[in-house]
């Protein structure tokens, strides 16, 4: 149960074409991200799949059958949205048994699926409260609770932790997670965070203008990014992209480095700069050097605490075996 | 405004606001009064103002002359009715206009909104015939039905502004939570929906009891509401004020008390939603 | 944001409302245009044939016409300015601090409530009779004659009567616009050393452009169909017969269906171009 399949799917709004002609395979039990920057159709795919909105063209098939077509009461899915969607005018307790309500569930059932889903998710002490009395990390777990009640084939998240403040952001991340090891049903996550597909998922879609720009595990994405898209929106800091001269040393049109894959000296190596500001995190420190002749500003991490100031000259070495090539249209040269 | 402002500001501020205040609400307070004078008493030079003996006698006299009880009744049931059975066609096309809303929307809302602006005499005739012709004419439904299209727009307008409010994420939280259609209007838009919904209903509720032209016009005996109870006394009972004002009294006591209490409610609801 | 489905179910969902309200709009619509081409007097020989534009023309020609829209119209536009006015000056004191304003407030909105047959009736025999009016006396204690309203003076009379209706409904939503003012945008204009008189054109005034907009939308709507209180003050006599009311005399007391029906038109023609004149502004003003 939770395999998604995706065929040949396109999207118009009205004259404009969000999604281009895709295909898309997810695995049962899989994690899939779904990331890219505002506007790239991430969150048109994820109402597609969950039949909020119609395709244009093309199929979409849950577990074998076609459900192009389904409603999405239908369609088996559970979705956890980013405003969190609860109904204001119910407990904890109702919300969570709505969608069993609407299945007409036997209540002795409902009610043991919804204490269960309290307890899992630490919610019993507030199962008679209205969603306006509690907090947003509260709110963020009944919507979960809500999803889970169902035992759905699979999970849609849309952007849930956006609203979240950055600590709690990153408690909830885990606590997801957690909840995918435990439960091993489908997952699929649409973020604009590269760190959040990083930490999360099986798999990374990377999306721009409505087409797929590469799929892969996080580790393939980082050290194999197909093309300077992927490589410079995964990975943080991002990746140093440069053109000109030095790429063209490598007989490449742009070449790419990680901030982590460059050694760094204040007496000799490849590429000579001025450090501007020094970003000291205690376990890395991140450098922003200055009139390289490579590109306005490239991004270096020295681990641990590397003891220079602004203005202080130092010198960078790329490591061969982690340095990109990319061709003039953008492609990794293989 | 959270400015500081001296107490004799203060004093002079209030001292004007009350005497309008009064002067605006003077015309009921003296029907009030005078509908427990004596007919002697309301006519006396000067008038007398609160110095009188007060008496029942006028509530009494009126309730014997006309069933004010079939008259309130009447009022009761077409001015309920009509604001239910607007509500129950109102509902759903503001659902449409709010949450599946297309380029004709705006256009059919003003549209809506420009049929109250036919004028009712000009179709007074063909409706009092077909009234005839359906066996309606002085019949509660009858007024139920007109009370209700002529209210329809506004009624209509007004849900559609409170729905507005409402986060489209949250039916579709319900749909995927498997709610159908009729399912995520009972369940999760309408109770979400009750502080806009009732102070529609309180809106229409007070149009459809003060309305006169229909009321008037095509009822007699049977279904009369209210406005046709006090419309009786227009002449030559008017002069006797007394029992004018007791009749006045009681025809417009119940909305009085009605709108009093719900003014809050009424005034978010009058604005359209477009004041905010 | 929607699905075939849910757009189809959304014209299913509408459909109710706009058949009843097209229904309730043409058929009488195109009755009283059938009616408006034929003699037809029920109590005289009923339905008498075509007469083409006869009952037109008539009805154009009838010294009544001109002075019924004019009525009509000064009606409206009276009733509009004083309670647009009014409304303000009563809207930005009942802002200001003072005690019992919630009382205040509940006083100044009763005769919204008041139906318009009541009031109608109260103020013409209550206030305004010659001989026992509450006006008669009040005029009588300063050695004045007293007026008498319904017929010297019967538009004012009229005119003063709605406004009275009127004025709660402009002024609670005209305070509810004042109230959502920004407090500190004005405080800073006084800082700036804005006159009260400035104050008010340039900030108080657009702030209630929205507002002012809602209340003549609605008001004109209201307005256009005044009946009851003409009905039973004047009955139409001394210079008080709007449109509407000519139109109702026609069809009921002289019992001429084809003539009224005519002016119906008219009348509906004339509601349209205050309609389309509206409706412009509203749209406008709604959409921001």
């Amino acid at each position: 149960m939770g395999q998604i399949t995706l065929e040949k799917v396109t999207k118009s709004f009205g004259d404009v074409n969000v999604i281009p002609p895709l295909d898309l395979q997810i695995n049962e039990g899989e994690f899939v991200v779904f990331v890219g920057p505002s506007g790239c159709g991430k969150s048109t795919l994820l109402r597609l799949i969950a039949g909020l909105e119609d395709v244009t063209s093309g199929a979409i098939k849950i577990d074998g059958t076609d459900a192009t077509n389904l409603p999405p009461a239908k369609r088996g899915l559970a979705m956890v949205f980013q405003s969190y969607a609860l109904y204001p005018h119910m407990s904890v307790r109702k919300n969570i048994a709505f969608p069993l309500k609407m299945a007409k569930m036997d209540p002795a059932e409902q009610e043991r699926r919804v204490n269960y889903a309290a307890k899992v998710l630490n919610l019993t002490d507030y199962i008679d409260r209205r969603p306006g009395q509690l907090s947003g990390g509260q709110r963020q777990r009944v919507a979960i609770g809500r999803a889970i009640v169902r035992e759905p084939s699979a999970f849609l998240f849309d952007e849930p932790l956006s609203n979240l403040d950055a600590s709690l952001r990153v408690n909830m991340r885990l606590e997801i997670s957690e909840l995918h090891n435990s439960l091993a049903t489908t997952m699929i996550y649409v973020t604009h965070d590269q760190v959040e597909a990083m930490t999360m998922a099986d798999k990374i879609v990377v999306l721009r203008a409505g087409n797929i720009e590469q799929v892969g595990s996080p580790l393939e994405l980082y050290r194999n990014p197909r093309n300077t898209f992927v490589a410079g929106f995964i990975g943080s800091p991002n990746m140093n992209l440069f053109s000109g001269a030095a790429a063209a040393e490598h007989g490449a049109a742009t070449i790419g480095i990680r901030p982590e894959h460059m050694d760094l000296s204040t007496e000799t190596g490849t590429w000579k700069g001025v450090v501007g500001v020094a970003e000291h995190l205690g376990s890395d420190t991140f450098l922003h050097i200055h009139e390289t002749g490579l590109a306005e500003m490239v991004t270096v991490r020295a681990s641990g605490e590397f003891a220079v100031k602004h203005g202080d000259t130092v010198y960078l070495t790329p490591q061969a075996d982690k340095l990109h090539k990319f061709d003039k249209d953008g492609l990794k040269i293989a | 405004m959270s400015r500081a402002v001296t107490p004799r500001r203060k004093l002079i501020n209030t001292t004007i606001a009350w005497a309008i205040g009064l002067l605006i609400f003077f015309p009921i307070l003296w029907t009030i009064l005078t509908s427990f004078k004596t007919e002697g008493q309301a006519i006396a030079s000067p008038p007398i103002f609160l110095n009188f003996d007060w008496t029942l006698e006028n509530y009494a006299v009126v309730m014997e002359r006309s069933n004010y009880m079939r008259f309130l009744w009447n009022s009761i049931i077409i001015a309920g009715g009509s604001t239910i059975l607007g509500l129950i066609i109102a509902v759903p096309a503001a659902w449409s206009m709010a949450f599946v809303p297309s380029k004709r929307t705006k256009d059919i809302l003003l549209w809506m909104l420009s049929t109250k602006m036919l004028p009712a005499v000009g179709v007074l005739y063909p409706i009092y015939l077909l009234f005839i012709e359906l066996g309606l004419l002085d019949s509660r439904t009858g007024l139920v039905i007109v009370m209700m299209l002529i209210n329809l727009p506004i009624i209509v307008w007004m849900l559609y502004t409170y729905f507005r409010e409402i986060p489209g994420e949250i039916l579709e939280a319900a749909r995927m939570d498997g709610a159908a259609l009729r399912q995520e209007v009972l369940y999760i838009l309408t109770p979400m929906a009750i502080p806009g919904i009732a102070s529609t209903m309180l809106l229409n509720f007070i149009l459809a009891w003060n309305e006169a032209f229909w009321t008037l016009n095509l009822t007699a005996a049977k279904a009369a509401p209210l406005t046709a109870f006090i419309a009786s006394y227009s002449s030559p009972e008017g002069l006797f004020y007394a029992k004018l004002s007791a009749a006045s009294t009681m025809a417009i006591a119940p909305i009085l008390i009605l709108g009093w209490f719900s003014q809050k409610q009424l005034v978010r609801g009058l604005t359209f939603g477009a004041v905010k | 944001m929607a699905t075939k489905a849910s757009r189809s179910a959304a014209r299913i969902m509408i459909a109710p409302a706009v058949i009843l309200l097209l229904g309730w709009m043409l058929v009488p619509l195109i009755m009283t245009l059938w009616f408006s081409f034929r003699t037809y007097l029920p109590l005289r020989g009923g339905d008498q044939g075509w007469t083409g534009f006869d009952n037109y023309v008539r009805f154009v020609s009838s010294s009544s016409f001109w002075p019924s829209i004019m009525t009509t119209l000064t009606i409206v536009v009276s009733v509009l300015v004083i309670t647009v006015v009014l409304g303000i000056l009563l809207a930005m004191l009942l802002d200001q601090p003072m005690w019992g304003q919630g009382v205040v407030r509940i006083l100044v909105i009763a005769p919204f409530f008041v139906m318009p047959t009541v009031s109608a009736l109260v103020w013409k025999n209550m206030f305004m009779d010659p001989t026992n009016g509450l006006f008669a006396h009040l005029w009588r204690f300063f050695g004045a004659d007293p007026i008498s309203w319904m017929s010297d003076a019967a538009m004012p009379s009229i005119i003063m009567i709605v406004s009275w209706q009127w004025l709660p409904f402009a002024t609670l939503i005209l305070l509810t616009a004042i109230q959502s003012l920004d407090g500190e945008q004005l405080e800073a204009s006084e800082m700036d050393g804005a006159p009260l008189l400035k104050r008010f054109y340039y900030i108080i005034l657009p702030h209630l452009g929205r507002a002012i907009t809602i209340v003549i939308l609605i008001q004109t709507i209201f307005l256009l169909a005044v009946f009851a209180e003409i009905l039973v003050t004047t009955g139409g006599a001394f210079g008080t017969r709007t449109l509407s009311y000519l139109i109702f005399q026609r069809v009921l007391e002289s019992q001429n269906i084809g003539l009224g029906s005519a002016g119906g038109v008219y009348a509906i023609i004339l509601a349209n171009i205050v309609a389309i004149f509206l409706m412009r502004i509203v749209g406008k003003n709604l959409d921001n």
